[in-house]
């Protein structure tokens, strides 16, 4: 299992847009990808999952990458993280 | 009848009201048989609702921009989350429900959970579930989504819009949209402003105000319901007056920025921030002639980093979509402090420890920011823009620091546009002067005349004492402005002006004969400046 810790820089938070891009890009994995916040762990590649978290600026998330490609996974999506959020 | 609410956007309309009904989805429950034939009809359901999405996207696309019709990918997105459609597909097989009613439970439950969320914006969410979820039941019940419109323009009343439903309305028979829920953020009060019509939220509108007139004053956030004369008089005075300032807007729209003669000129938009874009795309800027970065350091309480000043650069640039977007670094100092760069009181600040002099001494707050330009460069057409030059020399060590970031940047593996465009502000009166020189150094010149024309005639413009000698057409400045530009083109430089003398109307024919390849003007005053452009015969 691979970990990733990242705070959001995006003023607007996790919102619909690139809740709805990280998701496309957490579907190209075959291993299961969730997210964390405060606790609360959801599913990666299901939208309303990762907006039900309601991710705001300045707030933490742990992503969690696990089984196939899990490496690949990792490293990719938290580069997504960086670049857009 | 005078009814507060809160307005989304200004303007006046006047027209009869209208309560927009929408189509019955009322759902029966019904049991079903068969769960694999029930389920298939779903599917294609929700494959026809994808279909209807990516067409509504498109209009969408080419009716309020790329940006805000992001909304309808998402929606797209949202029909294949796998909870939902479990959710729908679980209930058909388990609870043998019809479709119609599962998709409805399903929607409602999702739709809960974002209404009970603690931040505005996720409540604002639930609309968009329940408006999926309501188009995905029409086409199961064989109805269509579109909207029943009146035949003649109205001021539409409803509940809450769904932003597909405020795109699928007929624009021309829509004079303001009024609701009585629904936030300053709502894809329909965005809508609104794209579309430029006045818009109201919150106003709790009584059920028998249908059929009657109504006045939607999107200034003071009010609507009138069956206004009196003299009241309807006054608004109708002034509904012309806005009237006339959105022909022009709409008759210059799209419109080339030539003169009668068939002389061409840049016009770009001058911006202070990332909020400011949405009014340079509404104003149909060619592009930002001048980005002040400043904001990015004022409205910190310590130095931006350089994730900061990337994500703000390349929201701009993305959503300027290939048009250029002129970045002026750093121009701190003079009559913009900043406490955490503690800069020593000074005697003549106009004349101290101020943009690039700052820049050139703080080789590291400088690399940062030029670090978070060249990177953003990557994601659209950024150029680069150098404050308060007055000499080659530092236009020299300014190349010399970029290419050193540039350098780190390679050997990062990071990308970056590699031919990005540089160029300096010409507002000193040396900088003149030696323009000549500074043309074969950089691509562009772009004037600041405010700080040109104070430090020219030796004005504060601060004093207002001073009014009386402050001459902005001062000849000694025209003289300026002429040497600059034929000394930029000689050298290879284009050159424009990003100055508010840029927006001076009187002087747009001028500007036009001295040859200026670009004006960078606030964005209210493009279409302005278009207009006057498009009716001068420079040959005259």
């Amino acid at each position: 299992m691979k970990e990733f810790k990242y705070t959001i820089k995006d003023e607007m938070g996790i919102h619909a847009r690139p809740a709805g891009l990280f998701v496309k890009e957490a579907a190209k994995f075959p291993c299961a990808v969730t997210i964390t916040k405060e606790g609360k762990e959801v599913d990666a590649k299901r939208i309303f999952g990762v907006m039900s978290l309601g991710v705001k600026c300045g707030q933490e998330i742990t992503l969690k990458t696990d089984g196939d490609q899990e490496e690949e996974a990792c490293a990719a999506l938290s580069k997504f993280l960086e670049e857009n959020l | 009848m005078v009814i507060e609410g809160k307005s989304v956007f200004s303007g006046v309309a006047i027209g009869k009201l209208s309560i927009f009904n929408k189509k019955d989805n009322t759902v029966k429950r019904n049991t079903i048989q068969d769960v694999e034939a029930e389920t298939k009809r779903f599917e294609d359901a929700r494959e026809v609702a994808k279909t209807q999405l990516a067409g509504i996207y498109e209009k969408a696309v080419k009716e309020v921009g790329e940006v805000n019709a992001q909304v309808f990918e998402v929606h797209q997105m949202m029909l294949d989350d796998l909870d939902y459609v479990e959710s729908i597909t679980n209930m058909i097989e388990s609870q043998k429900v019809n479709a119609e009613f599962a998709v409805a439970t399903t929607g409602d439950n999702f739709s809960d959970m974002f209404a009970s969320m603690d931040d505005d914006y996720m409540r604002g969410r639930a609309a968009d579930v329940k408006d999926i979820s309501n188009r995905v039941i029409s086409i199961l019940q064989g109805n269509s989504s579109d909207a029943d419109m009146a035949d003649e323009p109205v001021i539409l009343l409803a509940d809450d819009l769904a932003p597909s439903e405020t795109v699928q309305l007929d624009k021309s028979k829509v004079l303001s949209f009024v609701t009585r829920h629904g936030s300053t953020n709502s894809h329909t009060a965005i809508l609104a402003r794209t579309m430029n019509i006045p818009a109201l939220i919150g106003v709790d509108y009584p059920e028998d105000a249908n059929g009657k007139v109504g006045i939607v004053d999107g200034f003071e956030g009010k609507i009138i319901i069956d206004p009196d004369e003299e009241t309807l008089k006054i608004y109708q005075e002034k509904k012309k007056q806005e009237d006339d300032k959105k022909r022009l807007l709409q008759e210059l729209k799209g419109q080339d920025n030539v003169t009668l003669d068939g002389k061409r000129i840049n016009l770009y938009a001058n911006i202070g921030g990332v909020g400011d874009v949405a009014s340079v795309l509404a104003n149909d800027a060619g592009g930002i002639g001048l980005f002040r970065s400043e904001f990015l350091y004022l409205e910190s309480d310590t130095y931006p980093t350089e994730e900061a000043q990337f994500s703000a650069y390349r929201k701009v640039a993305e959503n300027m979509a290939g048009k250029k977007v002129i970045i002026r670094t750093l121009d701190i100092g003079a009559d913009k402090q900043v406490d955490y760069f503690e800069l020593d009181k000074e005697d003549n600040p106009a004349l101290g420890y101020r943009a690039i002099r700052i820049c050139l001494t703080r080789p590291e707050i400088f690399k940062t920011q030029l670090r978070a330009i060249l990177r953003a460069s990557y994601y659209g057409n950024i150029s680069i823009m150098f404050p308060m030059i007055i000499s080659v020399s530092e236009v020299k060590k300014i190349k010399e620091i970029l290419a050193e970031v540039k350098a780190e940047l390679d050997a990062e593996g990071i990308p970056y546009k590699k031919d990005i465009e540089i160029g300096v502000m010409i507002e000193t009166p040396a900088a003149v002067m030696i323009s000549e020189e500074l043309g074969k150094e950089v691509d562009f010149f772009s004037i600041g005349t405010n700080d040109l024309t104070q430090y020219t005639l030796a004005i504060d413009r601060q004093n207002p004492k001073l009014d009386d000698f402050y001459d902005s057409h001062h000849p000694a400045l025209l003289k300026m402005l002429q040497m600059i530009v034929d000394n930029g083109h000689k050298g290879g430089a284009w050159v424009g002006i990003c100055g508010e003398l840029g927006a001076d109307t009187t002087l747009t024919e001028t500007f036009l004969k001295m040859g200026f390849d670009e004006l960078s003007v606030s964005p209210s005053m493009i279409l302005r400046v278009r207009d006057k452009i498009r009716s001068i015969d420079t040959t005259k």
